[in-house]
């Protein structure tokens, strides 16, 4: 499984992101490959990916695309990112 | 081990004043400035960035991770931190007022990693942002993040 994880300058937030999504979904059990990236890379990348992760701001620019944009409030609230990446799976 | 992020802060401001959420990024780039991580530059980008893309760095309630893209602005890069006296708002639906500004700079996408990872490590501790945000001066601060690295 592809995730992506979205933030606008692909260096900040989007690797805060993705560490907290790979601890998240190692303690499920889930293997999947999670990327940052840019709004640029993301617009490219989010068309093969499963799950889209990213802010409220960011997710509006996104635009359509046919992953599930997850988003998320709280990046180091390890039991959002972990309720909304399970409802997502289900 | 993960890095003591009290080491790799190259700058720390505590009960900072700032006006608005352009005056709180400022005194971050300001910070980034004096440790020598960037220029000047750097600091307008991170501006320019929030109004290009809206507050999205605000990351989480009282915390915004300030952040341009690597580019020449950006001399060694590095991690600044400003805790403000008084709150400032950056419009986020969320996640306002902001009491913490971390300033982050980077050379590429994934040298500053293990700054992250410190970073995220001491922050997804419940109640630790208020503890922080607390601490009067730079000492304070890095006994307190020292000893929330150690319990980690």
């Amino acid at each position: 499984m592809k995730i992506v994880a979205v933030c606008g300058m692909g260096i900040g937030t989007s690797v805060l992101l993705k560490m907290n999504a790979e601890k998240v979904l190692e303690k499920l059990g889930i293997d999947a490959d999670v990327e940052a990236a840019d709004m640029g890379v993301a617009k490219g990348a989010a068309q093969t990916a499963e799950i889209v992760l990213t802010s409220d701001e960011l997710a509006g620019e996104l635009g359509d695309v046919p992953a599930k944009v997850i988003i998320i409030d709280n990046f180091f609230d390890l039991e959002e990112i972990t309720t909304k990446i399970t409802e997502a799976l289900q | 081990m993960a890095i003591n992020l009290a080491e790799a802060l190259c700058s720390i401001t505590t009960k900072a004043s700032a006006q608005n959420w352009r005056d709180a990024i400022r005194l971050s780039g300001a910070g980034l400035v004096a440790g020598g991580a960037t220029t000047d530059a750097y600091t307008d980008q991170m501006i320019a960035a929030v109004e290009e893309h809206g507050p999205y760095i605000v990351i989480a309630p009282g915390i915004a991770l300030a952040h341009g893209r690597p580019s020449e602005a950006v001399l060694t890069g590095g991690l600044s931190w400003v805790s403000l006296k008084d709150p400032v708002e950056f419009g986020h639906p969320k996640n306002d007022p902001v009491s913490l500004v971390i300033g982050l700079a980077a050379i590429d996408h994934t040298t500053h990693m293990d700054v992250l990872k410190a970073l995220a490590g001491i922050l997804s501790q419940k109640g630790k942002l208020e503890q922080l945000v607390a601490a009067e001066s730079g000492d304070e601060l890095r006994a307190l993040l020292t000893d929330a690295a150690s319990a980690a």
